[in-house]
């Protein structure tokens, strides 16, 4: 039993850390929000630190590492509120192809193009209304019922779909669902691919609302630091204290389930439903409760568009709605917990209820 | 990180389970804030150090284990799976025992830790004073010396288990010239010396689980000074109080009240109307399952060497406010059932819930308010101004 990351984990992720901090600037991020909407730039220097090709198996050409690996990188992405679909292409897309590969020539394909830097896959889960950052992708990972279905995003008509977050290129697809080319997996193994996928997007995406949480709240010490009312700053009054002070906590409750399901995730993405959905509860609870203190914190200057603040708290509003709401993910754990056979108590922190025992949502 | 245990940490877990299984009394014990029931209490106290049980972290030389935080995890899992009896010499184990072994002298140790260990000794904390509170450099209460003596005057309040315990730690100024956390002293005091009065003080239950005792002329021997004179406060505040801050409430308590709380529903799930109790049956269950592994990835760091300091406030406003909203919870479940003691006729199955909600509303006050935690997060975690 250890509960702790490896040496090279860390290393890993600290210096991605460092780079992002770095580069990854409000002003870079507004800068995307105009034209095209992705820093090419920006991303080919992803691309040259790796990260894409972190979950391409080593027979594609990747780095053959796992979840696990990328989970404390995915909460550093929302620290810094990347925009970028670095988390959901590299962690989410990247795996279910490698799933699908051993069947697949076309999934085995498109992953020594991911390896090498030349695509970018998005991923569109039939939970999530609509397709993110499907405009700057070179391929598509599509539901058609359960079947899944790889498109050249040229053969796809997009419709965009303008979100409140303007970091997020959000589109609905139309293809030609027919195409007998274009379907990689069929109904059975696509149900499979589509769970997995499911769990993997969830528990991502709670780290990059735990990163959120943390980024609002390092932003509203600050500034609370600096702003003077009263003759002195604001920070050192405990209303102002206590709404961080609460966000902390929710936060740091939110940690450790988070890598626990990262863990899960990386050993069997398939038996991983209930600590994925406990990870994205915790985590979507911290990032809307870091939302709205940090917003009170700023006074009025926390309402406006110029304030930097709205590019993580309007992140954090549609993540936590995407990969299964709140609602999903209570549904699950209580169709779970509050049947009268499961097991639960001190001695079974770690234990993990089998699949079948759970609904196989997807 | 690897989440599987041990070849050995399961068998760690089979031999505690055995002998738990062996030993825990069929009959759950009277109240410990009861006369029979403190007694009842002392004497699993004693057949917990017997089997070399009682405090399974110390070292080997003082009756522990010498286990590490993992395996104590583990004792507390199996603790409080078997629903063994509460620890009433929690002042004893949790705080006083490794301050000892820190600070204490030679003699000191030998004094004084096997008498704790043993249930023989049972030891009560008195730091609050009517006029110290959560501000509790503002203690009053005056330990003088007189050659080889501390003539004491003074009083504290709130000494949880002072109505039956034997002895008392306290802090006391021995300056005093001095103020706030200058001049303070680490001293023990026998309950039953002459100038000592303890008058009982009745908790939410009516039961007197604190006390005030008033200090009159008291005399100890110097030797009865944990430390140095004048270097109470860092003593009091020191590292080891950081890791007491890991121990003092483990998981297992509150994923056994979150087990209990999820059969109370599953039972009565027909006759709740109130929507939201099922949602708040989940999250007691998150929240106890968060704490628990939030609590193994600290051990796991503090093994390899890391430290945790203010962080401990985060876990004291977590537990306690989690302990909240479960026994909430489960008074809603039974709703207007919820306010009958046990033993009233009508009451039928209602448990123990009442007593624990009861309980429940002291946990954000003691062991430093979650407003006092809070200050402490914000200034010393996130760096807000003071
Ligand atoms: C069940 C129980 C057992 C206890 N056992 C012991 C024991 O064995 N030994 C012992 O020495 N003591 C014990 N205590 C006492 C405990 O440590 C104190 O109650 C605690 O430190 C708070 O002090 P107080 O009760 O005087 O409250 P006060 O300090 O008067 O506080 C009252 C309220 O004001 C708030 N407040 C005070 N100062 C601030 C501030 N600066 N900022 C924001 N809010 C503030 C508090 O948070 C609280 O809500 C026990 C208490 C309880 C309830």
């Amino acid at each position: 039993m250890d509960f702790t990351f490896t040496e090279d984990q860390q290393l890993l992720a600290d210096s991605v850390a460092t780079f992002l901090h770095r580069e990854v600037t409000p002003e870079r991020i507004r800068a995307s929000w105009e034209g095209e909407g992705s820093d090419t730039r920006l991303w080919q220097q992803l691309v040259e630190l790796g990260l894409p090709a972190m979950l391409v198996p080593e027979e594609h050409g990747g780095l053959g590492m796992n979840e696990l690996d990328f989970i404390q990188i995915a909460q550093e992405c929302g620290r810094v509120a990347l925009a970028e679909p670095l988390v959901e292409m590299a962690m989410i897309a990247t795996p279910m192809l490698a799933q699908l590969a051993a069947g697949s020539q076309p999934c085995a394909r498109v992953l020594q193009q991911i390896a090498a830097g030349e695509a970018r896959v998005a991923i569109g889960h039939p939970l999530n209304p609509a397709v993110a950052d499907a405009g700057i992708a070179d391929w598509l990972l599509l539901a058609s019922g359960r079947e899944v279905h790889l498109v050249p995003s040229d053969a796809a008509t997009l419709i965009r779909q303008d979100s409140v977050d303007p970091s997020r290129r959000l589109y609905t697809p139309e293809w030609d669902r027919t195409a007998p080319t274009y379907r990689v997996a069929g109904e059975e193994a696509g149900a499979a691919a589509w769970c997995a996928a499911l769990n993997r997007g969830a528990v991502l995406n709670a780290a990059l609302l735990l990163g959120l949480a943390q980024g609002m709240v390092a932003q509203s010490v600050t500034y609370a630091g600096d702003r003077e009312q009263f003759g002195r700053p604001i920070g050192a009054n405990q209303a102002v204290k206590h709404h961080m002070a609460n966000c902390a906590v929710q936060a740091e409750f939110a940690r450790s389930p988070i890598y626990r399901a990262a863990y899960a995730v990386a050993q069997d993405p398939a038996r991983a439903h209930i600590a994925a959905s406990h990870a994205k509860l915790a985590a979507g609870e911290a990032a809307l409760l870091a939302a709205k203190n940090a917003i009170q914190v700023h006074g009025a200057m926390g309402y406006t568009w110029e304030c930097n603040l709205h590019i993580w708290a309007k992140r954090a509003w549609a993540l936590e709605k995407n990969w299964g709401d709140a609602g999903f993910h209570q549904e699950r754990l209580h169709a779970w917990l509050l049947e009268d056979t499961t097991d639960i108590g001190a001695e079974h922190t770690f234990d993990y209820p089998a699949p079948e025992a759970l609904d196989s949502a997807a | 990180m690897d989440l599987n245990y041990t070849p050995e940490q399961n068998a760690l877990r089979e031999e505690v389970r055995q002998w738990l299984a062996d030993k825990v009394p069929a009959q759950p014990l009277q109240s410990f804030d009861t006369k029979e029931g403190f007694e009842q209490h002392r004497q699993w106290e004693k057949t917990l150090a017997e089997g070399n049980w009682g405090m399974v972290t110390w070292p080997v030389e003082y009756g522990g284990r010498g286990c590490d935080l993992i395996q104590w995890l583990i004792f507390e899992e199996e603790y409080y799976r078997a629903g063994a009896p509460l620890r009433v010499n929690q002042n004893g184990i949790f705080l006083l025992g490794p301050t000892l072994m820190e600070y204490g002298t030679a003699q000191q140790k030998e004094r004084f830790i096997n008498a704790m260990a043993s249930g023989e000794e049972m030891w009560a904390q008195g730091w609050s004073e009517p006029g110290a509170g959560s501000d509790m450099a503002a203690i009053r209460s005056t330990a003088i010396r007189e050659g080889e003596e501390y003539v004491i005057n003074g009083q504290k309040i709130w000494s949880t288990r002072a109505v039956f315990a034997d002895w008392v730690f306290c802090i006391f100024r021995t300056d005093p010239a001095s103020s706030r956390h200058q001049g303070l002293s680490f001293i023990f005091v026998p309950l039953d010396a002459p100038g000592v009065t303890v008058r009982p003080i009745a908790q939410l239950d009516g039961l007197p689980g604190f006390a005030e005792i008033f200090f009159d002329d008291v005399r100890v021997p110097v030797a009865n000074r944990l430390g140095e004179e004048n270097q109470g406060w860092r003593i009091a505040m020191s590292t080891a109080g950081f890791e007491r801050g890991l121990m003092l409430r483990s998981p297992a308590r509150f994923q056994q009240t979150a087990k209990r709380l999820v059969e109370l529903y599953r039972q009565h799930r027909d006759e709740v109307l109130d929507l939201s109790v099922a949602d708040a049956v989940v999250k007691a269950y998150m929240g106890a399952q968060a704490y628990a592994l939030s609590t193994y990835q600290t051990a796991s760091k503090l093994m390899k060497g890391g430290k945790i300091g203010a962080e401990a406030s985060l876990n004291k406003v977590f537990w306690s406010e989690l302990d909240q909203q479960m026994h909430e919870t489960a008074l809603s479940i039974l709703g207007a059932r919820a306010e009958l003691l046990p033993h009233a006729p009508a009451a039928g199955a209602v448990g123990n819930w009442l007593d624990g909600f009861l309980f429940a509303q002291s946990g954000p006050i003691y062991a430093g308010t979650n407003e006092i935690q809070r200050n402490i997060i914000a200034e010393r975690l996130l760096g807000m101004p003071r």
